[in-house]
């Protein structure tokens, strides 16, 4: 299977004040046509900003892309010049966002901003647009999406709205969605509406989608495989059922621990994953989830380690840990039993609460 | 809207009248007569005395606001005590003058306020936008008088470009026009580019851009109809204001506008041509703050004018 899109080694940087923040930090990965990939992590640790680098949308300055490839459809798009750039955006790669309310322009009608993008890309006159606009408006079932054509944003609700980003996403027929956080805006009964909606026009349309969000719940039905981020980079890569049966890293078990489940007592508490995430201007020197992490040993705060092969799992899973490499101490861990060092957990709620405690008065 | 824009203006008649029982007010307690102007030679106390009979001032005070309300609506603004004239005369002369400066001055700080704001806004922070921010700060915090006596010592006494005073050919209109203009101009420039940063900055701005959007598409098409909204709520009362108070410049360049007339009309406490001024300026005020409200229904459609 050819890749269609190829990420190699993307460094994106914000040059500011205070210093370099690393936001994308050597990220590689690919997606084939089809396929969907979700990518998973806290807050603040590069996801967003790894699909914004993917469009060439990263705020300049004091944002930039600066080094790597982003090989889509055979080309690099970090090599092209504007125009081209343009050219694929909207058309070829489109992106829905994570703000229904705030995304879409309110001085403008809905047809309005999507005829735009078919009238530039699809060279359609003004009528075809209208009409395919109805079309697209009734494929994400909008009701009455004739009558509704010439309402403004306002006038819908937030689900609604989000419906429209996707009928304006899917409008030029692209070959890859990007879907940044597209249901956290929403109330819990919508955000399955708008995931049952993206997932079947996916299929239908046999478009690939990067879905990225902070909630492995929302992953775990729409993806077929999974990143999860850390810091800026990509610290666990599998399957999605492998991930969900076979998590590896400690970040990964951090991150579903604090899900709640159906299958646990109604009094078992979440699990939150201590401290805070780090500084990217300066990162700590090792492993990046080093200081939160309760399974840490020394070797972890000496050197990063790199992204592996995991013995014992399947081929194509792979962690950023020392602990799950040949020989580590994690291979063989259940995470469900062994919830590692718990004086470590407390050293590091202390630590946290220190921090905050120093950093507030200021703020 | 029709609906709305009755009841608006219904609406200006108490605004209207308050206004006016104000100004009454105020203008009969300031100290002195009309005709005790001339401490060396005043007049006898028989010719005061048929004078304020004359001109009704010689009844009690709410009488006369009576009297005067009611000559109002029919249309009788009274005579001037100063000039001897109808007073819907001298409006009628000065006010064309003084809206004619105001409409002018209006549109030459549009047409310079708006390219500048917008222009800096996508420069930030580069010459461009520094010069223009150096302009709207001088604009705003030189006074206009100031600025007249600068402007009469270059233009006029150095370089003999205009004429100092008067008014009727393009000539004598320049610098008031200009002088006028430079405060709103600056004032509208910042908020222009304030309003443009702030929407630039948007989501919906990396939505359009996410389509694919050449840059000018995503600022004529989508930037600039937000930005304008804030705008043109300031362009109302500003238009208010370059009509109404062009006052100063007018007794600077002794422009025959009704500005010039107000201020002469207060210092020689000319009763009935402070009055008229006093409403013809708040009917203005009342008029533009409508316009806007009008204006912003078309602009922003989350506000919908009430049936």
């Amino acid at each position: 299977m050819t890749d269609l899109l190829e990420v190699t080694d993307l460094h994106t940087q914000f040059f500011t004040r205070d210093g370099v923040v690393r936001a994308v930090d050597g990220v590689t990965f690919q997606v084939a046509a089809g396929e969907t990939l979700g990518i998973v992590g806290e807050s603040g640790c590069g996801k967003s900003v790894t699909a914004l680098s993917l469009m060439r949308l990263i705020p300049q300055p004091p944002g930039k892309i600066v080094s790597g490839s982003i090989m889509f459809d055979g080309q690099d798009i970090l090599k092209m010049d504007d125009d081209d750039v343009r050219g694929i955006r909207g058309k070829s790669i489109a992106m829905i966002f994570q703000d229904p309310m705030t995304s879409l322009n309110p001085v403008l009608t809905i047809s309005r901003q999507i005829s735009e993008a078919l009238e530039l890309h699809m060279k359609m006159d003004k009528n075809e647009a209208r009409n395919r606009t109805i079309e697209l408006l009734e494929l994400v079932q909008i009701p009455s999406a004739k009558k509704r054509i010439d309402d403004y944003p306002h006038q819908f609700s937030g689900g609604m709205r989000q419906r429209v980003m996707i009928a304006m996403a899917l409008s030029c027929g692209p070959k890859l969605i990007l879907a940044d956080e597209p249901t956290t805006a929403l109330d819990v009964t919508i955000q399955a509406q708008i995931l049952d909606l993206l997932k079947n026009l996916a299929r239908e349309f046999r478009t690939a989608f990067i879905l990225i969000t902070h909630d492995l719940g929302v992953v775990a039905g729409m993806t077929q495989r999974i990143n999860v981020m850390y810091a800026g980079r990509i610290v666990e890569k599998a399957d999605t059922v492998e991930l969900f049966a076979n998590p590896k890293m400690p970040y990964t078990w951090g991150l579903l621990r604090s899900i709640p489940r159906l299958d646990e007592s109604r009094r078992a508490k979440l699990v939150p994953i201590e401290g805070l995430p780090p500084d990217l201007i300066a990162p700590p020197p090792g492993c990046k989830f080093e200081p939160r992490c309760q399974y840490r040993r020394d070797v972890c705060s000496e050197k990063e380690p790199e992204l592996k092969r995991i013995p014992n799992a399947k081929s194509d899973h792979e962690a950023r840990c020392w602990g799950t490499q040949e020989g580590g101490w994690l291979v063989d861990t259940d995470w469900k039993r062994e919830i590692g060092d718990t004086r470590l957990i407390e050293a590091i709620k202390q630590e946290t609460a220190s921090v905050t405690a120093t950093e507030t008065p200021g703020e | 809207m029709l609906k709305y824009t009755i009841r608006r203006l219904l609406l200006m008649i108490p605004t209207l009248f308050f206004v006016a029982l104000i100004t009454f007010a105020l203008a009969k307690a300031a100290p002195g007569s009309p005709f005790d102007k001339n401490p060396d030679k005043p007049p006898k106390q028989e010719i005061v005395d048929r004078w304020n009979k004359f001109y009704g001032l010689d009844k009690p005070v709410p009488e006369q606001f009576v009297m005067y309300m009611s000559n109002v609506l029919h249309l009788d603004f009274g005579t001037s005590i100063r000039r001897q004239r109808p007073v819907s005369e001298i409006l009628g002369q000065g006010f064309p003058v003084t809206a004619q400066l105001g409409a002018q001055a209006l549109i030459l700080a549009l047409a310079v306020a708006l390219p500048l704001g917008v222009i800096s806004a996508l420069k930030q922070n580069t010459m461009v936008d520094y010069g223009s921010l150096f302009f709207a700060t001088v604009g705003t915090t030189i006074p206009s008088f100031v600025m007249a006596i600068f402007f009469i010592y270059i233009f006029a006494l150095g370089l003999h470009l205009f004429p100092i005073t008067g008014w009727g050919t393009p000539q004598h209109m320049v610098m008031p026009t200009v002088i006028l203009a430079l405060g709103a101009a600056a004032f509208l420039a910042r908020i222009t580019r304030a309003s443009m940063l702030e929407a630039i900055r948007q989501d919906y701005v990396r939505t359009a851009r996410s389509k694919g959007l050449r840059e000018q598409v995503v600022i004529v098409g989508h930037v600039l109809k937000n930005a304008m909204i804030p705008v043109a709520t300031v362009v109302g009362p500003a238009a208010a204001g370059l009509i109404t108070g062009s006052f100063i410049i007018e007794t600077f360049f002794s422009v025959p506008g009704i500005g010039r007339e107000y201020v002469l009309s207060i210092t020689a406490l000319d009763y009935p041509v402070i009055m008229a001024t006093t409403l013809l300026y708040a009917f203005f005020i009342v008029v533009a703050n409508l316009s806007v409200d009008l204006v912003y229904g078309m602009l922003d459609p989350r506000i919908k004018v009430a049936k």
